[in-house]
């Protein structure tokens, strides 16, 4: 038994068309960020130091949806999320409603380690975020000619990624967006390290055109983020869906009421969910690690110690 | 079995030095609240109307932590959170940082039913309310003398909160934290003001349903969001039960306490009771904490391990009972 991570960039409808100039960048960047939490572990860094600079480096990456590259509001502004959890102590930390910090995720483990408290909120967070002396920006820092061209056609198509069970919302038909990746939601790390720490830790910019002040289910400790002695789960797809479903959580209590191992928890739990909505990556305190998604794409990437490596987008593909 | 059946908390962990007569108050609303949703329920309103009718009731009066009578935040406002949940389809709202809407708890609801999320917060659930044109009132009328009292209180035993068990005698400020060992989110017990209200509802066709709201922590960080707003930890219901809690948030997140319950007899197949017991001994760790539960076979239960809870329930084959202790 030895250590394993994951990490993703979210799960939603990545056509299989998505051309490779969209394709190989964010390839690029879940290996890079795979390595360097590898690396972490190698040099004995506790799981919750890594899952953090693994979110922390997807969060300054341009192409996913957390930090810089974060989808915007139906006001053309960005409200991030993160949340982050430890496995054995279960203490967590979780942010909303960020505009200015560079990287919520490491917001999230403040809130955790300098307050009383598990989750901070919009001004107070961000009145917390000076307090603290975390580095923040102008909130243009993060916001990319991509976003601003898909908020542009969501209004246009005048929809926001909706879960169709809420009745009175006409179904969205997906009216299919050039590059076909409007609905990259969410990054997020799994650790665990050969002694059976876990940690996970969860980072967003939301959805396309979204309300301001929605929440979703990232900062959620038992939706979008879990992790207990058991295992660590990071979620990503339709927020609305995962909150529900009370995705992360769901992943252990199988694990632990009902027996089930890692990855027949984490199958029954996405299969579960209604289609194209739900993604997680998981590892267990036995080193075993997880990535189902019923969506049609997830980027995601993980490694274990005994040299098993996997980066990936849709389901099925050779590992490299 | 089968059958309605209801219940109410107006909050976990009492002080055990409460007045009679604000134990008497607090029992007569929480009958009163009882009464309105047996009402209700012979009228066949479904589940989670009967819920949100009930929290609306508690939220307008000032005696418990929610809507009017809030907690206060460090800067001496009020900033409302509340949840709602169906358990049918498990269809879900919640808001955050409310500090003008009279009934948080219909904000959820609105959420829930008007717009395409679950959960909207602070300036964004404002603006959707004035949009919805819910029934609005200036921050002041949330506040009350008594909390404003209990919030100095508060920020004084803060201070000295370290000091709390070096006998200092006929020291006036700290006389309520020497009587009162008893503590909660680092608050004595006779500063940390009850938290939250809630509802579980059963109705006559099998519909689980739950709703909570508060005020929150007493002198907490603005900003700061506890469990009442969040699913699976303060509410939860599915087709099998509904679920609230209340006490300390942040152990209630931690256990993810609600949804707990329902994973319980969904995965282990314990029955109400059962999940309601192990999840309040094995998965509060050292927080102290309480819930009122529904199944869909119109049982009833509730358990707690802080010192007290304010709870009363009913169902339809005529029992009723309200409390405070064990």
């Amino acid at each position: 038994m030895g250590w394993a991570i994951a990490l993703h960039g979210g799960a939603g409808d990545i056509p299989r068309s998505l051309p490779l100039e969209r394709r190989e960048p964010r390839k690029a960047a879940l290996r890079h960020c795979l390595q360097i939490g590898v690396d972490a572990l190698n040099s004995h860094r506790s799981p919750l130091d890594v899952v953090e600079l693994v979110v922390r480096e997807l969060e300054n990456n341009p192409h996913f949806n957390a930090g810089v590259g974060s989808v915007l509001t139906s006001n053309g502004t960005v409200e991030m999320e993160a949340c982050i959890m430890d496995g054995n102590t279960k203490r967590c930390g979780a942010v909303s409603g960020l505009s200015t910090v560079k990287n919520a995720i490491s917001l999230a483990r403040l809130v955790m380690e300098k307050t009383p408290h598990i989750y901070l909120g919009f001004d107070g967070a961000e009145a917390f975020a000076r307090e603290q002396g975390i580095e923040t920006v102008d909130s243009s820092h993060f916001i990319t000619p991509e976003n601003i061209e898909r908020l542009k056609q969501a209004k246009e198509a005048n929809r926001v990624q909706i879960d169709y069970t809420q009745p009175i919302k006409k179904v969205g038909d997906k009216i299919p967006v050039p590059d076909g990746d409007s609905q990259i939601g969410t990054v997020g790390c799994v650790a665990v390290d050969g002694l059976g720490n876990l940690a996970t830790a969860t980072s967003t910019g939301g959805l396309v055109n979204k309300m301001v002040g929605r929440i979703g289910d990232t900062p959620i400790i038992g939706a979008g983020t879990y992790a207990n002695n058991l295992c660590a789960v990071s979620a990503t797809g339709r927020g609305e869906a995962i909150i529900r479903g009370t995705v992360a959580r769901d992943v252990a209590a199988l694990m632990e009421y009902k027996g089930l191992s890692l990855n027949d928890a984490a199958t029954y739990v996405v299969e579960g969910a209604p289609s194209g909505t739900t993604g997680l990556i998981a590892v267990s305190a036995k080193g075993e690690v997880t990535m189902p998604f019923n969506t049609t794409g997830m980027f995601r990437a993980c490694a274990s110690e005994d040299g098993y490596t996997e980066v990936g987008i849709w389901p099925g593909e050779l590992r490299e | 079995m089968g059958g309605w059946a209801i219940a109410v908390h107006g909050g976990a962990g009492v002080d055990p030095n409460l007045p009679q007569d604000r134990q008497e108050e607090a029992k007569q609303l929480l009958t009163r609240c009882l009464n309105l949703g047996i009402s209700a329920l012979r009228s066949s309103l479904p589940a989670i109307d009967v819920v949100e009718l009930i929290v609306r009731e508690l939220e307008s009066d000032p005696l418990f932590n929610s809507g009017r009578g809030s907690a206060l935040t460090e800067n001496g406002t009020v900033e409302m959170e509340a949840s709602i949940m169906d358990g049918p389809d498990r269809r879900c709202g919640a808001v955050s940082g409310i500090t003008t809407v009279k009934n948080p708890i219909s904000l959820a609801r609105l959420v829930m039913e008007k717009s395409p999320h679950s959960y909207l917060a602070f300036s964004g659930a404002q603006e959707f309310a004035k949009q919805q044109g819910v029934e609005m009132a200036d921050n002041n009328y949330f506040i009350t003398e008594d909390n404003v009292g209990m919030l100095k209180l508060a920020k004084e035993a803060n201070s000295i909160m370290f000091d709390y068990r070096i006998p200092i005698c006929g020291s006036e400020p700290c006389s309520a934290v020497v009587e009162s060992p008893i503590q909660m989110n680092g608050l004595p017990i006779s500063v940390y003001a009850p938290e939250t209200v809630g509802c579980v509802v059963v109705d006559s066709q099998g519909r689980c349903a739950a709703a909570t709201s508060t005020g929150g922590l007493m002198n907490k960080m603005t900003g700061r969001i506890g469990d009442s707003p969040l699913i699976g930890a303060g509410t939860y219901a599915c087709d099998l039960c509904g679920v609230s809690c209340t006490g300390e948030g942040e152990a209630i997140i931690r256990g993810t306490l609600a949804r707990d319950v329902a994973a319980l007899m969904e995965y282990k197949g314990l029955n109400l009771q059962e999940a309601v017991d192990y999840v309040i001994k094995k998965r509060l760790d050292h927080g102290k904490a309480g819930l009122i539960a529904v199944s869909s076979n119109g049982e009833v239960a509730y358990g707690f391990n802080s010192v007290g809870m304010f709870r009363g329930f009913a169902t339809e084959d005529g029992s009723m009972e309200v409390g405070i202790w064990e």
